[in-house]
């Protein structure tokens, strides 16, 4: 008996996780009333609680820990506490993204459960946090219209933050990564990431083809991904060049420097093709991973056993064995969710990133006021760049650079770091026409 | 108002066509990235996870009921019972005569079972039908394994074989098929649990050990074919002319024609066809010896075998100049060689093949439970190892070797067929020796290439080729 709800709750999960992303590309379309829209996001929101329900019902049913039932409990807190924020402090934010959020949260939340409880625990926990942070946000938009003369501070901020961890940073996986203070671990370049961000912003939004500026900013970003690239934090090298190009070109408006900033990044990944062995080994176990299976190959060859034997379908909750592949609740988490919750669920995850980003696109294309503007493009390309490169990276599509798939990975920073990203982008949305026409008027 | 700055002074066009241009690259980039993963589920992962690092593979068991294993006319060669409790037991209805081959699931596997182990294990049972069994917490039916093996011609080994030990391999030459493959001394692989201790702990008769890929064997005047290579490519001709006294002395080696017999004026097409040993000594002296490695080389000697089966042992070949007594020794098959049955099969089915080589391989294809194809395995061409010209005169040479020599045996006005014998001493006792043939036969489009040794039976053209004889009339029947 245990074994057919075990069985068939399975097959509901893929079911529900595609009808929500169905709902989700329904939701982007332009034009639909508010009533249809209303329906729809009542949809969304009932097919993630019944996620939520049945896999911990499954979890419960594999372990019969007591422990699920108290982890459920405060997700449902949690997920309510995120509804009645939004609904009060958001007033007018976009109902789609909040949904995705806490859907992205949900899955990860259910796999973290399965992998570690206790991991899963310092999860919510950390999320809930992060929410807590993410009330303010809205309120310090509003109030704070200086944020696009504090340039250099955002300049100093970073460059410290980053280089603080490439002297003093623990190393993993031969990245320095994360800092320890008092007992926690903190990745700033979680953080700095958004005070990048800022920065570009407010040196760009009015460049135009100043280009004393426009050098100067570059040189800065340049300073960023030199850092990084010295911490061999290829990834988040990654992140803040393409952020940065990607800035620079709409800001300017011309493709040159879009083109030149990528050649002159494709020179520079070759180089360091040739000058670190640590980049050789990635590109290695990328093109063969089962040539180097025993050593740079290990975790993407698993990685890769794990989506492969899951099939569409996925071995169910804990009938796979995605706790063999390295860092699995971390960069590779996808990957466990490929094998225990089936290929088809994992499509529908990459779905539900790829229509994140697409509402923010959206949202920064509505947005009027430049600077504005530009830092919601620079956030949801932060977030963009940074979901490509995790899930590329563990399906071998890419190199693996050792990233974290935002909202579902395990890890403090990356959590609080990307809910403020959503949480900035929806302020900023909230704001694009009040404060529009109100400058405008006076 | 600083706002109002902003905008005017960037307002000259709105940076939103930027903006869609990179949402567009972005979506480009994803939609790649979904493609290719929907391609790796689809179409790669099958081939992937088959690694011995997936340490998935083990619980693949729990979830699905070996596949049979089949002969190319459907006959079952191995198959799992199910018994009213769920208990399994794996079954080979022809007990001994294919233990080699398809081998055995439990101690660790062997054969075929072994070697596809992965195979029977997947089930591409139809979709629903999967889903009611999951629902029920019934097993999967796994895969069939479809082989090439060919039960007449594995009937007629098997039953015609005689008291030895020894190996035969026969093989497609035109696709690289394992029609038969029988090793002798065999076992009952319904009982190998059972009966593991004595098994493993007899070393003396290794009744486990697959004679026809594992068992290395002095070639004997198999080895003549290369020398005879040698000697035409280094300017011999067929037709050149020697005398056979019965012994040919070099220094202090003698080296005897089998049984002392004196062969007299023999051409070089003579003396292969009679496997003079006294004329094949005489010519051993005048080649080029790093010119006979490298074509030991090119024959795949000492090298890892490219077969489709696991655990084939290498064919080893040696020889440095100075020494002409092993020299002579060596060029008519004695020395130091030594190589497996399948090697010797492969390199005269690619004579059969205008001097091409398929992989030897024996999965056709599987099939799922309801007899619908899943995978199919082509055959796999490996390269050329012999030239057009190499090629017409080693077949001119195997083909005298039967109309006017040793392997008289197998004139048939139903086939064609070359070949050649050997008698390998293995041991000081002379009156020991292995039997063997290698060869293949023709008529119109079909072929069969096929070695056998017979351990201790003696002479080639007497033991060896009868079975050849019985094996050719029985495929080209």
């Amino acid at each position: 008996m245990i074994h057919y709800t075990i069985s068939l709750s399975r097959f509901a999960l893929v079911i529900l996780m595609a009808f929500y992303t169905y709902l989700c590309f329904r939701a982007l379309r332009s034009g639909i009333d508010e009533e249809e829209q209303d329906s729809l996001y009542f949809g969304q929101s009932a097919c993630m609680y019944l996620i939520l329900f049945i896999a911990n019902g499954i979890l419960f049913l594999s372990q019969f820990s007591f422990s699920i039932i108290v982890m459920l409990v405060m997700e449902l807190v949690f997920f309510i506490a995120v509804d009645l924020i939004y609904k009060h402090i958001y007033t007018g934010a976009s109902v789609s993204v909040t949904n995705n959020m806490c859907m992205l949260l949900c899955v990860s939340f259910i796999i973290l459960t399965r992998l570690n409880y206790s991991k899963a625990y310092k999860q919510l926990i950390i999320a809930a946090f992060g929410l807590v942070l993410t009330c303010l946000v809205p309120f310090l938009i509003k109030k704070l219209s200086f944020l696009d003369r504090l340039t250099w501070l955002y300049a100093a901020v970073g460059l410290i933050g980053l280089a603080i961890v490439a002297v003093a940073g623990s190393t993993s996986y031969g990245a320095k990564l994360s800092l320890s203070i008092g007992g926690m671990s903190i990745q700033p370049s979680e953080f700095v990431k958004i005070i990048f961000v800022f920065f570009a912003a407010s040196m760009l939004y009015d460049a135009g083809s100043d280009m004393k500026k426009i050098k100067t900013a570059s040189i800065v970003a340049g300073a960023h991904v030199l850092i990084l690239i010295a911490s061999r934090d290829l990834g988040g090298a990654g992140i803040f060049l393409v952020t940065y190009l990607v800035m620079l070109y709409t800001a300017t408006k011309r493709p040159i420097l879009l083109v030149g900033g990528f050649a002159a990044g494709a020179l520079g990944m070759v180089a360091a093709y040739y000058l670190f062995s640590h980049v050789r080994n990635r590109v290695v176990a990328w093109l063969d991973p089962l040539s180097v299976v025993d050593g740079a190959g290990y975790q993407v060859s698993h990685s890769l056993f794990a989506i492969g034997t899951g099939g569409w379908f996925g071995s169910g909750l804990y009938q796979g064995m995605p706790n063999k592949i390295p860092v699995v609740e971390k960069d590779f988490i996808f990957s466990a969710i490929s094998e225990e919750l089936g290929g088809i669920f994992a499509l529908c995850l990459i779905f539900i990133c790829i229509s994140c980003f697409l509402m923010f696109f959206n949202i920064a294309l509505k947005i009027k006021e430049p600077f504005y503007k530009l830092i919601a493009l620079g956030l949801g390309t932060v977030y963009t760049t940074q979901t490509f490169l995790t899930l590329g990276g563990v399906i071998k599509f890419i190199p693996s650079t050792g990233v974290t798939l935002p909202l579902v990975s395990y890890g403090g920073s990356s959590c609080v770091s990307t809910m403020i990203i959503f949480a900035i982008i929806q302020g900023l949305y909230i704001l694009k026409d009040e404060e529009y026409t109100k400058d405008y008027e006076e | 108002m600083k706002n109002t700055q902003r905008i005017t002074k960037n307002n000259k066009r709105s940076i939103n066509r930027e903006l869609t241009l990179i949402t567009y690259g972005f979506l480009l980039l994803f939609l790649g990235m979904v493609a290719y993963f929907v391609y790796f589920i689809g179409f790669k992962a099958e081939d992937f996870i088959n690694n011995p690092y997936n340490p998935r593979l083990s619980s693949f068991s729990e979830h699905v009921i070996r596949g049979d294993i089949l002969a190319s006319d459907g006959t079952v060669l191995a198959t799992t019972k199910v018994d009213a409790e769920g208990g399994e037991k794996r079954e080979y209805p022809k007990a001994n005569e294919y233990a080699h081959i398809v081998g055995f699931a439990d101690n660790g596997m062997a054969g075929i079972e072994l070697d596809d182990s992965f195979l029977l294990l997947r089930s591409h049972a139809f979709i629903l039908e999967r889903m009611i069994n999951e629902l029920r917490d019934r097993k999967n039916p796994g895969d069939s394994l479809v082989t090439s093996l060919d039960t007449a011609l594995t009937d007629a080994v098997y039953n015609n074989f005689g008291p030895y030990d020894g190996a035969v391999v026969a093989l497609d030459p035109s696709t690289g098929r394992i029609l038969s493959l029988v090793s002798k001394p065999d076992f009952d692989p319904n009982h190998v649990s059972e009966n593991w201790f004595s098994y493993t702990s007899d070393s003396g008769s290794s009744v486990l050990v697959n004679r026809a890929i594992q068992g290395r064997y002095p070639p004997g005047s198999t080895f003549k074919i290369l020398t005879a290579l040698s000697y035409l490519s280094s300017g011999g001709s067929m037709d050149d002319e020697f005398n056979c006294q019965g012994s040919y002395t070099q220094g202090d080696t003698t080296i005897h024609c089998y049984h002392n017999s004196v062969h007299g004026q023999q051409s070089f097409r003579d003396a292969f066809g009679n496997s003079c040993n006294s004329i094949f000594a005489q010519i051993s002296l005048g080649l080029n010896i790093s010119e006979v490695n490298s074509l030991a080389k090119r024959l795949l000697f000492n090298k890892t075998l490219p077969v489709d089966l696991k655990n084939v042992k290498k064919s080893s070949f040696a020889l440095k100049s100075g020494d002409d007594g092993l020299i002579m020794q060596t060029m008519i098959g004695q020395g130091n060689t030594l190589v497996t049955p399948i090697h010797m099969a492969m390199l005269v089915s690619a004579l059969s093949n205008d001097g091409i080589l398929y992989k030897p391989s024996v999965a056709e294809h599987t099939q799922n439970d309801k007899g619908i194809t899943v995978r199919k395995f082509k055959p796999d061409e490996y390269g050329t190892l012999f030239t057009k010209e190499e090629t017409e005169e080693l077949r001119e040479l195997m083909r005298y070797a039967v109309t006017n020599g040793t392997g008289s045996r197998l004139i048939s006005d139903n086939y064609t067929a070359y070949g050649k014998t050997g008698t390998a001493e293995f041991s000081a006792d002379k009156s020991q020796a292995h039997s063997w043939f290698v060869g293949f036969a023709e008529k119109d489009d079909k072929k069969l290439a096929v070695a056998i040794i017979l351990e201790k039976a003696g002479s080639g053209s007497e033991h060896a080729v009868p079975l050849a004889r019985i094996m050719f009339d029985e495929y080209f029947k």
